[in-house]
């Protein structure tokens, strides 16, 4: 196993296209850390070059204590799991198994036991003599995890690997890969646009937007202090809600106002830093109902989702014309019913607050 | 669709099917009357079958001879023009190089080349080279239209090859070249196969090359051979219709036996909407 | 903590890399390889490619310009500038082998399309032996023309030829007639030889192109109410556009390059009727061996095939070299 680590690392195609700008992370030797965000922030770019098949600009790469950077996909002996699996159709699942350890010009038996080692670890026994296209979309899966462990790489790289799956067999193998990363303890690298996905199985969370890391930390903190707005906006589910307020004081205290929206925020350093404006933001679930009269704002319901255990609801704060629309999870309990005219309560320690420039986080 | 008009498509297609034959059948029918009988209001359906036009085409005619040279020609350049032609196409399907685009559209350019347009320069350098009226001096022009005509089928058909399956093969540990041999090359058999079928079928069937750099019956190629059929009085039509029904069973027998691989060489990429 | 987070990963300068950001290709890496190994991968086929085609049609501009005589080569091959070309417009042969061509090609391309066009939708409907009729259509095609050829000038051939025999079977003549020595007439048969031959490939073209409109649009257009000849106007056609341009480009090419059938065929007569311009060429340079004065006619031939195609590929060759992708 080995670390990995991207220095200042810049891709910029022919085309004029930027895929990265500036990428430097240190992947450590173990780890398991997502590249996570929309499609087109050059999360799998990043990947790409970590395994060689793109080269940077500008930048290095560097896998344990060689700097890779020049180094094309064969000489950097890490394995890679694709989307599409990409196991070779013509080959029966034991040679697509055995490939890479023959092009290394491993000994037979060591192929051998390799292979069936990594067999029987993912339950392929039986399917060893059959094609790839004799098998279903999970089983060809677990050929191409296959493929990849029994290189025993310095590193594995997954490029959205569990995209082509339906809904719980992605469920089950997420959490199947998270126990071959503490089994194997294994340096890996997994590209995702999922971000519950993200948040599940990585140790640390590198989320990404246009060609720069936005927020690299394990995934609580990404999601109970996000760095900027987009982080914020991007991780957790239902989306955070946003309100763009003036800093004013009332009865003494700081307060954040939008219209109808007050809500009272601790005084600190970072008042200062705001200027007149900033970004309010608060997640679904730490809104409360509460009496109209004693809120942080009313509002009216909207839509009501209920979802099991919870409720989702959309709500309007202000009149049609300038509508803002908030989103809110609460319990089927509160008895929310649509055109109902509410107050919503936000929790205090659960605000994030941003430079209304810079989207940076401020407290 | 109501009762009759049902049967409109199967109808037409029927038709279709009808008039495409007839000009076959009636040349077998008419390879197998009797000299005699060739000319003389002759019936729809044959009443005599004779094998004299066949025999006199190989034993007099030795049309042996001009099937022999076709099958070398065509054999060679296709040979020569799927095994060069795939690299290059390959190269241009996947690999990324300064002025792909430019050799791309000068290959298609070049497919689009009339002939006639360089049967005198290639005439002229035959003759420097003295190779006039032999086999390098026909598979060389013919490299004109097949090497370009095989490399744009084949690029067709490499891309439709998945990229991820180098980019894995290569993360596995093989080089591009390695790649390109263990999993590209068995994967596009299909399309080499398709290609080859193509080339060949084109360079057999090729007139006005083979008529010009051709000086005798030693070196003629069946299309030549046949378009020069001379009898002593009068067109030997027996024996033509003899040389055009060899001619076509083998063309025949390949097209109907590759015909879907045929046409989705031919219609791909061509017409993706 | 630093409030502005990401700014302390981006500063990087772990150590210093100070190698210039640009967009060149860089030095190293799978790009720089791949470059390499095309080089030899491309370079045979190319090399071939343009010795034995570009070469000589570079040779064929620069002999147009001289005079080069087999017959006379003594006189040597002086240059005589545009001489050549100036001769081939004063000659009224030359403008009727290029009116045979436009005529052969205009003419011949309208009936493949249309024919072609029924024959695709019907192949569409019809499901039941697709593959026979495909393969059976598919030979005229495969065969060498000179072939063909030679099968539609026997059912022409003489007053007992099958054609004549027919045609007053049915009535539609009372005397043979001997098509090949009627300037109009000769026209005839190969017209529907190159028909005969090339209808079944625009055919297949179109029929790919049929195939590949979705289905749920026909279904949209019924349930908004369309007829059926309002589905072909307006669902079919537009979409079916990019195949009929490819059908349009590669059988206009091809009849203007026309040459085996009619040699075959007609001979260009009786007379020089029916001779379109690459056999006018031919004749000139390899029963004259007027070389130099073949050779223009045939840069004619080029640079209007050239010029044909160039345009629809402005036309449609962005597409073509795109959706090959």
């Amino acid at each position: 196993m080995a670390s990995v680590r991207l220095e200042d690392v810049h891709k910029t195609y022919p085309n004029g296209h930027v895929a990265a700008r500036g990428l430097t992370l240190a992947i450590e030797e173990g780890e398991l850390l997502v590249f996570v965000g929309p499609s087109g922030c050059g999360k799998s770019t990043a990947l790409r070059m970590i395994a060689g098949l793109e080269t940077p600009t500008s930048g290095r790469v560097w896998i344990g204590d060689r700097d890779v950077t020049q180094l094309p996909p064969q000489e950097r002996d890490i394995a890679m799991v694709f989307q599409s699996y990409a196991l070779y159709p013509h080959r029966t699942v034991r040679e697509n198994l055995a490939f890479g350890l023959r092009m290394r010009g491993s000994s037979r038996t060591l192929i051998e036991e390799r292979v069936a080692r990594a067999a029987f670890a993912l339950g392929l026994e039986e399917f060893l003599d059959r094609k790839p296209g004799q098998l279903s979309g999970g089983q060809r899966q677990r050929v191409a995890l296959g493929r990849a462990i029994v290189r025993e790489p310095k590193a594995f790289l997954f490029d959205e690997p569990l995209s082509n799956l339906d809904a719980k067999l992605r469920v089950d193998t997420r959490a199947e890969l998270g126990r071959l990363h503490r089994r194997l303890g294994a340096t890996m690298v997994y590209v995702t646009h999922d971000q519950e996905e993200a948040m599940t199985l990585g140790s640390r969370v590198a989320v990404m937007h246009d060609g720069v890391f936005q927020h690299v930390a394990p995934p609580m903190d990404v999601y109970s202090r996000p760095a900027n707005r987009f982080v914020a906006g991007f991780v957790g589910s239902p989306a955070m809600n946003f309100f763009d307020c003036d800093c004013e004081e009332r009865e003494g205290a700081p307060c954040l106002v939008s219209g109808a929206l007050s809500v009272p925020v601790q005084a600190g350093e970072w008042v200062r830093k705001a200027g007149p404006g900033a970004i309010l933001g608060v997640r679904p679930h730490d809104i409360e109902l509460c009496a109209a009269s004693d809120c942080d704002v009313p509002a009216r319901v909207d839509v009501v989702e209920p979802l099991g255990s919870e409720v989702l609801l959309h709500l309007q704060l202000g009149t049609d014309a300038e509508a803002e629309h908030v989103r809110a999870v609460v319990s089927p309990e509160a008895g929310a019913r649509v055109d109902d005219v509410v107050g919503l309560r936000f929790h205090r320690d659960r605000l994030h607050i941003f430079k209304s420039s810079s989207k940076t986080r401020l407290n | 669709m109501s009762g009759w008009r049902k049967w409109l498509p199967v109808g037409v297609v029927g038709l279709l099917v009808l008039a495409t034959a007839f000009p076959f059948y009636w040349a077998v029918v008419s390879s197998l009357t009797p000299e005699a009988r060739l000319f003389e209001a002759p019936p729809l359906l044959p009443v005599e079958l004779v094998f004299d036009h066949y025999r006199a085409l190989f034993d007099e005619r030795n049309f042996w001879i001009p099937i022999r040279n076709s099958l070398i020609v065509a054999g060679t350049t296709t040979a020569l023009c799927v095994s060069v032609g795939a690299l290059c196409a390959y190269a241009l399907a996947r690999l990324d190089f300064r002025f792909k685009g430019l050799i791309l559209g000068f290959i298609l350019a070049v497919t689009m080349f009339p002939q006639i347009s360089i049967v005198s320069p290639l005439y002229l350098l035959l003759r420097e080279l003295r190779l006039v009226n032999t086999y390098p001096g026909l598979i060389l022009p013919y490299l004109t239209f097949a090497m370009p005509l095989t490399v744009w089928l084949l690029v067709g058909f490499f891309r439709q090859l998945p990229r991820e399956l180098e980019e894995a093969a290569m993360v596995d540990g093989a080089s591009r070249l390695t790649a390109f041999r263990e999993i590209i090359i068995p994967l596009a058999l299909p399309g080499l196969a398709t290609t080859a079928i193509l080339t060949f079928v084109y360079s057999w069937n090729e007139f006005l090359f083979a008529l010009s750099f051709t000086l005798g019956p030693e070196r003629h190629t069946v299309p030549v051979a046949i378009a020069l059929f001379r009898g002593q009085y009068q067109v030997p039509w027996g024996q033509i219709l003899a040389a055009a029904v060899v001619a076509t069973a083998p063309v025949a027998a390949l097209v109907l036996a590759f015909q879907r691989r045929i046409v989705q060489g031919l219609t791909a990429g061509a017409v993706k909407g | 903590m630093d409030p502005e987070g990401p700014g302390a990963l981006r500063a990087g300068g772990v150590t210093g890399n100070r190698r210039p950001r640009g967009r060149g290709p860089p030095r190293g890496g799978i790009e720089a390889a791949d470059a390499r190994l095309a080089r030899w991968f491309v370079l045979p086929a190319l090399a071939t490619i343009l010795l034995v085609a570009l070469f000589p049609l570079a040779w064929t501009f620069w002999e147009s310009f001289h005079v080069h005589d087999l017959r006379m080569p003594w006189r040597g091959t002086p240059f005589v500038g545009l001489a050549n070309y100036a001769e081939a417009l004063g000659n009224p042969r030359f403008w009727q082998a290029m009116g045979h061509t436009l005529f052969f090609t205009v003419v011949s391309i309208g009936l493949e399309l249309a024919l072609g066009l029924v024959l695709a939708l019907a192949l569409n409907r019809a499901y039941r032996g697709r593959g026979l009729v495909r393969a059976a259509v598919l030979v005229p095609w495969a065969i060498p023309t000179v072939v063909g050829a030679l099968l539609w000038r026997f059912m022409f051939d003489s007053e007992a030829g099958i054609a004549n025999a027919l045609l007053m079977d049915v009535g539609l003549m009372d005397q043979p007639l001997v098509w090949f020595i009627h300037a109009t007439a000769a026209w005839v048969p190969v017209i529907l030889a190159d028909v005969w031959k090339m209808t079944p490939f625009v055919a297949l073209l179109l029929l790919a192109g049929l195939q590949n409109i979705d289905a749920s649009l026909y279904e949209a257009a019924r349930i908004d109410g369309a007829s059926a000849w309002q589905q072909f106007r307006h669902v079919t056609l537009p979409l079916l556009r990019p195949a009929i341009l490819v059908a349009l480009v590669f059988r206009t090419l091809d009849g203007f390059r026309v040459f085996d059938l009619i040699y075959v065929l007609t001979g260009g007569g009786p007379g020089t009727s029916t001779e379109p311009i690459a056999l006018y060429t031919f004749n000139s340079l390899l029963q004259n061996l007027r070389f130099g004065y073949g050779s223009a006619l045939s840069v004619v031939v080029f640079l209007f095939t050239f010029g044909l195609a160039f345009i629809f590929i402005r036309f449609l060759g962005a597409d073509l070299l795109r959706t090959r992708e």
